[in-house]
Protein backbone atom coordinates (compact mmCIF):
# COMPACT_ATOMS: atom_id res chain seq x y z
CA UNK A 1 0.00 0.00 0.00
CA UNK A 2 1.24 3.33 -0.60
CA UNK A 3 1.76 6.18 1.80
CA UNK A 4 1.81 9.80 1.68
CA UNK A 5 4.94 11.40 3.77
CA UNK A 6 6.95 14.92 3.30
CA UNK A 7 10.04 14.37 2.38
CA UNK A 8 12.66 15.80 0.94
CA UNK A 9 14.06 14.80 -2.94
CA UNK A 10 16.90 13.19 -0.45
CA UNK A 11 15.12 11.40 1.89
CA UNK A 12 12.75 10.00 -1.17
CA UNK A 13 15.77 9.22 -3.29
CA UNK A 14 17.22 7.58 -0.36
CA UNK A 15 14.13 5.26 0.35
CA UNK A 16 13.90 4.51 -3.12
CA UNK A 17 17.37 2.94 -2.92
CA UNK A 18 16.54 1.45 0.42
CA UNK A 19 13.30 -0.32 -0.90
CA UNK A 20 15.05 -1.39 -4.56
CA UNK A 21 18.24 -2.72 -2.27
CA UNK A 22 20.69 -2.78 -4.61
CA UNK A 23 23.97 -4.95 -4.47
CA UNK A 24 26.29 -2.40 -4.00
CA UNK A 25 25.82 1.39 -3.69
CA UNK A 26 29.88 2.73 -3.52
CA UNK A 27 29.69 6.93 -3.08
CA UNK A 28 31.18 9.55 -2.17
CA UNK A 29 29.25 12.66 -0.47
CA UNK A 30 28.57 15.95 -2.27
CA UNK A 31 26.62 18.80 -1.86
CA UNK A 32 24.04 18.92 -2.67
CA UNK A 33 23.74 14.90 -2.91
CA UNK A 34 25.67 14.27 0.09
CA UNK A 35 21.75 13.38 2.10
CA UNK A 36 20.93 10.36 0.05
CA UNK A 37 24.17 8.99 0.69
CA UNK A 38 24.04 9.24 4.40
CA UNK A 39 20.44 8.81 5.12
CA UNK A 40 21.67 5.24 2.48
CA UNK A 41 24.31 4.48 5.03
CA UNK A 42 22.44 5.02 8.11
CA UNK A 43 20.08 2.11 6.47
CA UNK A 44 23.05 -0.04 5.91
CA UNK A 45 24.49 0.47 9.46
CA UNK A 46 21.10 -0.43 11.14
CA UNK A 47 20.56 -3.54 9.09
CA UNK A 48 17.71 -2.59 6.70
CA UNK A 49 19.42 -3.58 3.85
CA UNK A 50 21.80 -6.05 2.63
CA UNK A 51 23.82 -3.78 0.32
CA UNK A 52 27.35 -3.83 0.20
CA UNK A 53 28.28 -0.11 0.72
CA UNK A 54 31.78 1.15 -0.23
CA UNK A 55 33.46 3.95 0.76
CA UNK A 56 35.38 5.43 -1.11
CA UNK A 57 37.97 8.38 -1.43
CA UNK A 58 36.11 9.97 -4.35
CA UNK A 59 34.01 9.92 -6.97
CA UNK A 60 36.25 8.78 -9.70
CA UNK A 61 36.68 5.44 -7.03
CA UNK A 62 32.71 5.86 -6.49
CA UNK A 63 32.36 5.35 -10.46
CA UNK A 64 34.80 3.35 -10.46
CA UNK A 65 33.81 0.64 -7.60
CA UNK A 66 30.07 0.72 -9.05
CA UNK A 67 31.49 -0.44 -12.42
CA UNK A 68 33.41 -3.29 -11.13
CA UNK A 69 30.63 -4.07 -9.22
CA UNK A 70 28.40 -4.07 -11.95
CA UNK A 71 30.82 -6.13 -14.29
CA UNK A 72 30.87 -8.76 -11.55
CA UNK A 73 27.45 -8.91 -12.44
CA UNK A 74 25.74 -6.83 -9.13
CA UNK A 75 23.18 -4.66 -9.12
CA UNK A 76 25.04 -1.30 -8.43
CA UNK A 77 24.52 1.96 -7.27
CA UNK A 78 26.16 5.59 -7.08
CA UNK A 79 24.97 9.09 -6.97
CA UNK A 80 26.46 12.01 -7.36
CA UNK A 81 26.78 16.28 -8.17
CA UNK A 82 28.71 18.97 -9.85
CA UNK A 83 32.34 18.76 -9.41
CA UNK A 84 31.68 14.48 -8.05
CA UNK A 85 30.23 14.36 -11.43
CA UNK A 86 32.93 16.02 -13.23
CA UNK A 87 35.79 13.88 -11.67
CA UNK A 88 33.86 10.74 -12.27
CA UNK A 89 34.11 11.78 -16.15
CA UNK A 90 36.18 9.05 -17.92
CA UNK A 91 34.57 6.23 -15.82
CA UNK A 92 31.05 7.60 -16.41
CA UNK A 93 31.57 6.87 -20.39
CA UNK A 94 33.35 3.18 -19.59
CA UNK A 95 30.31 2.02 -17.55
CA UNK A 96 27.58 3.19 -20.87
CA UNK A 97 29.81 1.84 -22.97
CA UNK A 98 30.68 -1.09 -20.70
CA UNK A 99 26.61 -1.49 -21.13
CA UNK A 100 26.73 -1.62 -17.31
CA UNK A 101 23.10 -1.00 -16.46
CA UNK A 102 24.04 1.03 -13.62
CA UNK A 103 21.39 3.58 -11.67
CA UNK A 104 22.71 6.69 -10.55
CA UNK A 105 20.84 9.48 -8.81
CA UNK A 106 21.93 13.28 -9.55
CA UNK A 107 21.70 16.11 -7.89
CA UNK A 108 22.27 19.10 -10.53
CA UNK A 109 24.65 21.46 -8.99
CA UNK A 110 26.88 24.16 -10.93
CA UNK A 111 30.60 23.39 -12.13
CA UNK A 112 32.99 25.36 -10.51
CA UNK A 113 34.48 27.59 -11.47
CA UNK A 114 33.70 30.01 -10.06
CA UNK A 115 33.02 27.66 -7.02
CA UNK A 116 29.27 27.23 -6.41
CA UNK A 117 27.30 24.67 -4.58
CA UNK A 118 23.98 25.88 -5.92
CA UNK A 119 21.13 24.46 -9.04
CA UNK A 120 21.83 24.65 -12.42
CA UNK A 121 22.32 21.99 -14.83
CA UNK A 122 25.88 22.54 -16.18
CA UNK A 123 26.32 19.33 -14.68
CA UNK A 124 24.14 16.68 -16.98
CA UNK A 125 24.26 19.04 -19.31
CA UNK A 126 27.84 18.09 -19.76
CA UNK A 127 27.38 14.48 -19.11
CA UNK A 128 24.69 14.42 -22.08
CA UNK A 129 26.65 12.54 -25.06
CA UNK A 130 28.12 9.96 -22.46
CA UNK A 131 25.86 7.32 -23.33
CA UNK A 132 23.34 7.45 -20.18
CA UNK A 133 19.84 7.67 -20.53
CA UNK A 134 18.89 10.70 -18.40
CA UNK A 135 15.82 11.35 -16.32
CA UNK A 136 14.90 15.06 -14.77
CA UNK A 137 12.29 15.06 -12.03
CA UNK A 138 10.02 18.20 -11.22
CA UNK A 139 9.54 17.37 -7.93
CA UNK A 140 10.30 14.43 -5.10
CA UNK A 141 7.37 12.37 -6.48
CA UNK A 142 9.13 12.43 -9.75
CA UNK A 143 12.70 11.90 -8.13
CA UNK A 144 11.37 8.81 -6.82
CA UNK A 145 9.06 7.53 -9.47
CA UNK A 146 11.81 7.94 -12.04
CA UNK A 147 14.20 6.18 -9.94
CA UNK A 148 12.39 3.14 -9.60
CA UNK A 149 12.00 3.35 -12.98
CA UNK A 150 15.41 3.72 -14.05
CA UNK A 151 16.05 0.63 -12.85
CA UNK A 152 13.84 -1.34 -15.36
CA UNK A 153 14.94 0.25 -17.51
CA UNK A 154 18.91 0.24 -16.85
CA UNK A 155 18.37 -3.48 -16.65
CA UNK A 156 16.06 -4.17 -19.34
CA UNK A 157 18.17 -6.78 -22.09
CA UNK A 158 17.72 -4.62 -24.99
CA UNK A 159 19.54 -1.36 -23.38
CA UNK A 160 21.81 -2.66 -20.40
CA UNK A 161 22.39 1.36 -20.12
CA UNK A 162 23.08 3.22 -17.28
CA UNK A 163 20.66 5.92 -15.85
CA UNK A 164 20.99 9.43 -14.54
CA UNK A 165 18.02 10.53 -12.25
CA UNK A 166 18.52 13.95 -11.94
CA UNK A 167 16.78 16.65 -9.61
CA UNK A 168 17.65 20.37 -8.57
CA UNK A 169 19.85 20.88 -6.14
CA UNK A 170 18.36 22.54 -2.83
CA UNK A 171 14.94 23.47 -4.19
CA UNK A 172 14.01 19.69 -4.55
CA UNK A 173 17.15 17.80 -3.10
CA UNK A 174 15.97 19.72 0.61
CA UNK A 175 12.68 21.41 -0.09
CA UNK A 176 10.06 19.02 1.75
CA UNK A 177 7.13 17.76 -0.27
CA UNK A 178 4.18 15.27 -0.07
CA UNK A 179 5.08 12.23 -2.21
CA UNK A 180 3.21 9.26 -2.22
CA UNK A 181 5.19 5.76 -1.41
CA UNK A 182 5.38 3.13 -2.07
CA UNK A 183 5.61 0.11 0.81
CA UNK A 184 8.92 -2.14 0.07
CA UNK A 185 7.15 -5.13 -1.26
CA UNK A 186 5.90 -3.50 -4.44
CA UNK A 187 8.74 -1.72 -4.85
CA UNK A 188 11.11 -5.11 -4.83
CA UNK A 189 8.11 -6.63 -7.16
CA UNK A 190 8.49 -4.05 -9.65
CA UNK A 191 12.28 -4.30 -10.36
CA UNK A 192 12.28 -7.85 -9.75
CA UNK A 193 15.88 -10.31 -9.50
CA UNK A 194 18.29 -8.89 -11.21
CA UNK A 195 19.72 -11.47 -13.72
CA UNK A 196 23.16 -10.02 -15.22
CA UNK A 197 23.91 -11.09 -18.63
CA UNK A 198 27.62 -11.05 -17.67
CA UNK A 199 30.04 -11.56 -14.68
CA UNK A 200 33.49 -11.64 -13.92
CA UNK A 201 32.46 -13.74 -11.05
CA UNK A 202 30.96 -16.81 -13.46
CA UNK A 203 34.24 -18.95 -13.98
CA UNK A 204 31.44 -20.91 -15.89
CA UNK A 205 31.01 -18.46 -18.03
CA UNK A 206 34.28 -16.17 -18.56
CA UNK A 207 33.89 -13.04 -19.98
CA UNK A 208 36.59 -10.37 -20.89
CA UNK A 209 35.65 -6.55 -19.98
CA UNK A 210 37.42 -3.02 -21.18
CA UNK A 211 39.89 -5.04 -23.83
CA UNK A 212 41.67 -2.99 -26.15
CA UNK A 213 39.68 -1.80 -29.20
CA UNK A 214 41.03 -0.20 -32.36
CA UNK A 215 40.24 0.62 -35.29
CA UNK A 216 38.90 -2.63 -36.74
CA UNK A 217 36.12 -2.98 -33.87
CA UNK A 218 35.39 0.49 -31.74
CA UNK A 219 33.52 1.78 -34.42
CA UNK A 220 30.87 -1.31 -34.43
CA UNK A 221 31.01 -1.34 -30.76
CA UNK A 222 30.00 2.18 -30.93
CA UNK A 223 27.52 1.68 -33.29
CA UNK A 224 26.24 -0.90 -31.05
CA UNK A 225 25.79 1.55 -28.14
CA UNK A 226 23.57 3.83 -30.11
CA UNK A 227 21.60 0.73 -31.41
CA UNK A 228 20.72 0.50 -27.12
CA UNK A 229 20.11 4.45 -26.77
CA UNK A 230 17.67 4.43 -30.06
CA UNK A 231 15.40 1.03 -28.58
CA UNK A 232 15.55 2.96 -25.15
CA UNK A 233 12.74 5.45 -26.04
CA UNK A 234 10.02 2.06 -26.66
CA UNK A 235 11.50 0.67 -22.85
CA UNK A 236 11.14 3.83 -21.14
CA UNK A 237 7.58 4.44 -22.09
CA UNK A 238 6.77 0.35 -21.49
CA UNK A 239 8.43 0.87 -17.98
CA UNK A 240 5.86 4.25 -17.30
CA UNK A 241 3.05 2.04 -18.82
CA UNK A 242 3.90 -0.67 -15.85
CA UNK A 243 4.35 1.96 -13.64
CA UNK A 244 1.12 3.43 -13.92
CA UNK A 245 -0.75 0.36 -13.57
CA UNK A 246 1.00 0.04 -10.42
CA UNK A 247 0.74 3.94 -9.05
CA UNK A 248 -1.83 5.60 -11.44
CA UNK A 249 0.83 8.72 -12.12
CA UNK A 250 1.76 9.04 -15.58
CA UNK A 251 5.16 9.08 -17.34
CA UNK A 252 6.49 9.98 -20.63
CA UNK A 253 8.73 11.32 -23.36
CA UNK A 254 7.59 14.85 -21.34
CA UNK A 255 4.89 16.41 -19.77
CA UNK A 256 2.18 19.21 -21.40
CA UNK A 257 0.87 21.61 -19.87
CA UNK A 258 -2.22 23.94 -21.34
CA UNK A 259 -0.21 22.92 -24.30
CA UNK A 260 -2.75 21.57 -26.37
CA UNK A 261 -4.59 25.19 -27.43
CA UNK A 262 -1.34 27.10 -26.92
CA UNK A 263 0.48 29.56 -29.43
CA UNK A 264 3.36 30.33 -27.26
CA UNK A 265 5.13 27.87 -25.02
CA UNK A 266 8.12 27.75 -22.48
CA UNK A 267 9.81 24.23 -22.36
CA UNK A 268 11.56 23.85 -19.03
CA UNK A 269 13.28 20.90 -17.06
CA UNK A 270 13.10 20.31 -13.44
CA UNK A 271 11.45 22.51 -10.79
CA UNK A 272 10.72 25.86 -12.71
CA UNK A 273 8.49 24.09 -14.61
CA UNK A 274 6.42 23.53 -11.27
CA UNK A 275 6.93 27.89 -11.39
CA UNK A 276 5.86 27.85 -14.74
CA UNK A 277 2.97 25.95 -14.43
CA UNK A 278 1.67 28.83 -11.97
CA UNK A 279 2.46 30.92 -13.97
CA UNK A 280 0.23 29.67 -17.09
CA UNK A 281 -2.41 29.41 -14.47
CA UNK A 282 -2.20 33.15 -14.11
CA UNK A 283 -1.95 33.59 -17.91
CA UNK A 284 -4.55 31.91 -18.75
CA UNK A 285 -7.48 33.59 -16.57
CA UNK A 286 -6.35 36.79 -18.45
CA UNK A 287 -6.92 35.10 -21.61
CA UNK A 288 -3.40 34.49 -22.74
CA UNK A 289 -3.06 30.92 -24.68
CA UNK A 290 -0.19 29.97 -22.84
CA UNK A 291 1.60 26.76 -22.41
CA UNK A 292 4.23 24.37 -21.39
CA UNK A 293 6.33 21.42 -22.49
CA UNK A 294 8.46 19.90 -19.44
CA UNK A 295 10.83 17.38 -20.95
CA UNK A 296 11.60 14.18 -18.83
CA UNK A 297 13.68 12.29 -20.95
CA UNK A 298 16.31 13.83 -22.33
CA UNK A 299 18.64 11.23 -23.29
CA UNK A 300 18.03 9.53 -25.48
CA UNK A 301 16.46 13.00 -27.34
CA UNK A 302 12.69 12.57 -28.38
CA UNK A 303 13.41 14.28 -31.15
CA UNK A 304 10.06 13.27 -33.25
CA UNK A 305 7.56 13.65 -30.63
CA UNK A 306 8.87 17.41 -29.59
CA UNK A 307 8.57 18.07 -33.03
CA UNK A 308 4.85 16.73 -33.82
CA UNK A 309 3.90 18.33 -30.17
CA UNK A 310 5.75 22.00 -30.75
CA UNK A 311 4.78 22.46 -34.43
CA UNK A 312 1.53 23.90 -34.18
CA UNK A 313 3.16 26.78 -31.76
CA UNK A 314 3.58 30.31 -32.60
CA UNK A 315 6.45 31.14 -30.52
CA UNK A 316 8.71 28.88 -27.88
CA UNK A 317 11.00 29.57 -25.39
CA UNK A 318 13.51 27.06 -24.62
CA UNK A 319 14.81 27.46 -21.38
CA UNK A 320 18.26 26.15 -20.09
CA UNK A 321 19.57 26.24 -16.86
CA UNK A 322 22.96 25.62 -17.91
CA UNK A 323 25.36 27.43 -20.75
CA UNK A 324 26.73 25.59 -23.83
CA UNK A 325 29.06 28.76 -24.23
CA UNK A 326 28.60 28.33 -27.72
CA UNK A 327 27.47 31.66 -28.04
CA UNK A 328 24.54 30.49 -29.69
CA UNK A 329 22.21 28.95 -27.40
CA UNK A 330 21.41 26.60 -24.34
CA UNK A 331 21.59 23.01 -24.86
CA UNK A 332 18.40 22.33 -24.85
CA UNK A 333 17.56 24.67 -27.22
CA UNK A 334 19.97 23.43 -29.65
CA UNK A 335 18.53 19.95 -29.92
CA UNK A 336 14.70 21.78 -30.12
CA UNK A 337 15.38 23.72 -32.47
CA UNK A 338 17.58 21.37 -34.39
CA UNK A 339 14.45 18.55 -34.20
CA UNK A 340 11.86 21.17 -35.43
CA UNK A 341 14.40 22.05 -38.62
CA UNK A 342 12.50 19.35 -40.79
CA UNK A 343 9.00 21.00 -39.66
CA UNK A 344 7.42 24.27 -40.11
CA UNK A 345 7.24 25.30 -36.70
CA UNK A 346 7.46 27.89 -34.15
CA UNK A 347 10.06 31.04 -33.58
CA UNK A 348 12.15 29.48 -30.96
CA UNK A 349 14.58 31.01 -28.85
CA UNK A 350 16.76 30.08 -26.11
CA UNK A 351 16.68 31.31 -22.75
CA UNK A 352 20.08 30.77 -20.27
CA UNK A 353 18.89 31.57 -16.70
CA UNK A 354 19.45 30.45 -13.19
CA UNK A 355 23.18 29.61 -13.29
CA UNK A 356 24.86 29.00 -10.05
CA UNK A 357 21.49 29.06 -8.38
CA UNK A 358 20.18 32.41 -8.78
CA UNK A 359 16.38 32.25 -8.40
CA UNK A 360 14.05 31.92 -11.12
CA UNK A 361 10.97 32.87 -9.87
CA UNK A 362 6.86 33.43 -11.08
CA UNK A 363 7.89 37.25 -12.59
CA UNK A 364 11.22 36.16 -14.29
CA UNK A 365 8.67 33.24 -16.15
CA UNK A 366 6.28 35.59 -16.67
CA UNK A 367 8.61 37.89 -18.47
CA UNK A 368 9.60 35.17 -21.11
CA UNK A 369 5.64 34.29 -21.68
CA UNK A 370 5.25 38.43 -22.26
CA UNK A 371 8.40 38.55 -24.67
CA UNK A 372 6.91 35.30 -26.32
CA UNK A 373 3.51 36.93 -26.80
CA UNK A 374 5.12 40.19 -27.97
CA UNK A 375 6.92 38.28 -30.88
CA UNK A 376 3.56 36.58 -31.63
CA UNK A 377 1.56 39.80 -32.26
CA UNK A 378 4.56 42.08 -33.66
CA UNK A 379 6.30 39.70 -35.74
CA UNK A 380 9.62 41.34 -34.52
CA UNK A 381 12.60 39.20 -32.80
CA UNK A 382 15.68 41.00 -31.11
CA UNK A 383 17.15 38.53 -30.02
CA UNK A 384 17.45 34.48 -30.04
CA UNK A 385 19.91 34.18 -27.45
CA UNK A 386 18.13 35.97 -24.20
CA UNK A 387 19.68 35.75 -20.60
CA UNK A 388 17.06 35.86 -18.26
CA UNK A 389 17.76 37.08 -14.49
CA UNK A 390 21.50 38.26 -14.59
CA UNK A 391 22.69 42.09 -13.96
CA UNK A 392 23.25 43.97 -16.74
CA UNK B 1 43.52 -2.01 -42.48
CA UNK B 2 41.27 -4.16 -44.04
CA UNK B 3 37.73 -4.13 -41.70
CA UNK B 4 35.38 -5.81 -44.85
CA UNK B 5 35.70 -9.06 -43.47
CA UNK B 6 35.00 -9.30 -39.94
CA UNK B 7 31.67 -9.23 -38.23
CA UNK B 8 29.58 -6.15 -38.43
CA UNK B 9 28.13 -4.57 -35.04
CA UNK B 10 24.94 -6.73 -34.74
CA UNK B 11 27.08 -9.85 -34.72
CA UNK B 12 29.26 -8.37 -31.65
CA UNK B 13 28.40 -8.91 -27.95
CA UNK B 14 27.24 -5.69 -26.80
CA UNK B 15 29.79 -3.71 -24.39
CA UNK B 16 33.28 -4.64 -26.69
CA UNK B 17 32.98 -7.85 -24.13
CA UNK B 18 35.15 -10.78 -25.42
CA UNK B 19 33.24 -14.37 -24.32
CA UNK B 20 36.03 -16.71 -25.58
CA UNK B 21 38.42 -16.89 -23.08
CA UNK B 22 41.91 -16.84 -24.13
CA UNK B 23 41.23 -15.76 -27.63
CA UNK B 24 44.42 -13.22 -27.81
CA UNK B 25 46.07 -16.47 -29.33
CA UNK B 26 44.21 -16.03 -32.40
CA UNK B 27 45.42 -12.48 -32.69
CA UNK B 28 48.87 -11.75 -34.27
CA UNK B 29 50.31 -9.21 -32.42
CA UNK B 30 54.08 -9.70 -33.43
CA UNK B 31 53.83 -7.66 -36.47
CA UNK B 32 55.57 -4.55 -34.84
CA UNK B 33 58.67 -6.42 -33.75
CA UNK B 34 61.73 -4.81 -34.64
CA UNK B 35 64.13 -7.60 -34.11
CA UNK B 36 63.86 -11.59 -33.38
CA UNK B 37 65.34 -13.95 -30.86
CA UNK B 38 67.47 -16.40 -32.52
CA UNK B 39 67.24 -19.20 -30.31
CA UNK B 40 70.63 -21.76 -30.29
CA UNK B 41 69.13 -25.63 -29.20
CA UNK B 42 73.02 -26.51 -28.94
CA UNK B 43 73.88 -24.16 -26.90
CA UNK B 44 70.98 -23.99 -24.70
CA UNK B 45 70.73 -25.56 -21.13
CA UNK B 46 67.44 -25.38 -20.49
CA UNK B 47 67.35 -23.38 -17.05
CA UNK B 48 63.95 -21.68 -18.23
CA UNK B 49 65.50 -18.49 -17.05
CA UNK B 50 63.30 -16.68 -20.78
CA UNK B 51 60.47 -18.74 -20.90
CA UNK B 52 59.90 -17.18 -16.84
CA UNK B 53 61.02 -13.83 -17.89
CA UNK B 54 59.21 -13.54 -21.39
CA UNK B 55 56.39 -10.80 -20.54
CA UNK B 56 54.00 -12.37 -23.34
CA UNK B 57 54.63 -16.41 -22.45
CA UNK B 58 56.41 -16.80 -26.51
CA UNK B 59 59.10 -19.22 -25.21
CA UNK B 60 57.89 -22.25 -26.44
CA UNK B 61 58.52 -24.95 -23.95
CA UNK B 62 58.21 -29.04 -24.31
CA UNK B 63 58.70 -31.57 -21.54
CA UNK B 64 61.00 -29.07 -19.96
CA UNK B 65 63.01 -27.90 -22.81
CA UNK B 66 63.21 -24.76 -25.21
CA UNK B 67 61.63 -25.78 -28.68
CA UNK B 68 61.22 -22.82 -30.02
CA UNK B 69 59.94 -19.34 -30.18
CA UNK B 70 55.80 -18.11 -30.57
CA UNK B 71 57.27 -15.39 -33.75
CA UNK B 72 52.66 -14.97 -33.73
CA UNK B 73 53.43 -13.30 -30.60
CA UNK B 74 57.12 -12.38 -29.46
CA UNK B 75 57.59 -8.67 -29.62
CA UNK B 76 60.91 -8.60 -29.30
CA UNK B 77 61.36 -7.14 -26.27
CA UNK B 78 64.97 -8.80 -25.85
CA UNK B 79 64.56 -9.96 -22.12
CA UNK B 80 64.92 -13.66 -22.90
CA UNK B 81 68.09 -12.87 -24.68
CA UNK B 82 69.20 -10.51 -21.73
CA UNK B 83 68.14 -12.94 -19.11
CA UNK B 84 70.15 -15.71 -20.70
CA UNK B 85 73.08 -16.33 -18.39
CA UNK B 86 76.10 -14.71 -19.98
CA UNK B 87 78.12 -17.94 -20.41
CA UNK B 88 75.18 -19.52 -22.20
CA UNK B 89 74.09 -16.76 -24.84
CA UNK B 90 71.70 -18.95 -26.25
CA UNK B 91 69.58 -16.46 -27.84
CA UNK B 92 70.87 -13.71 -29.73
CA UNK B 93 68.64 -10.72 -31.02
CA UNK B 94 68.74 -10.45 -35.01
CA UNK B 95 66.94 -6.89 -36.51
CA UNK B 96 63.87 -8.10 -38.47
CA UNK B 97 64.42 -7.67 -42.21
CA UNK B 98 68.34 -9.15 -42.08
Amino acid sequence: MAEKKALTGNEAVALAMKQIEPDVVAAYPITPQTDIVQYFSNYVADGKVKTEFVTVESEHSAMSATVGAAAGGARAMTATSSQGLALMWEVVYIAASSRLPIVMPVVNRALSGPINIHCDHGDTMGARDSGWIQLYSESVQEAYDNLIQAVRIAEHPDLQLPVMVCQDGFITSHGLENAEILDDETVKRFVGEYKPRFSLLNPAKPVTFGALDLQDYYFEHKRSQSEAMKNAGKVILQVAEEFKKLTGREYGYFEKYMLDDAEVAVVALNSTAGTAKMVVDELRQAGSKVGLLKPRVFRPFPAKELAETLRGLKVVAVMDRADSFNAYGGPLFNEIRSAMYDTPGPKILSYIYGLGGRDIGPADVTKVYDDLLEIKKTGRCDSILNYLGVRE
Amino acid sequence: MSTENLPGWKDLPAGGLILEPGNAENLETGEWRSSRPIHDKQKCINCLFCWVFCPDSSIIVEDGKVVGIDYKHCKGCGICARECPPKVKAITMVPEGE
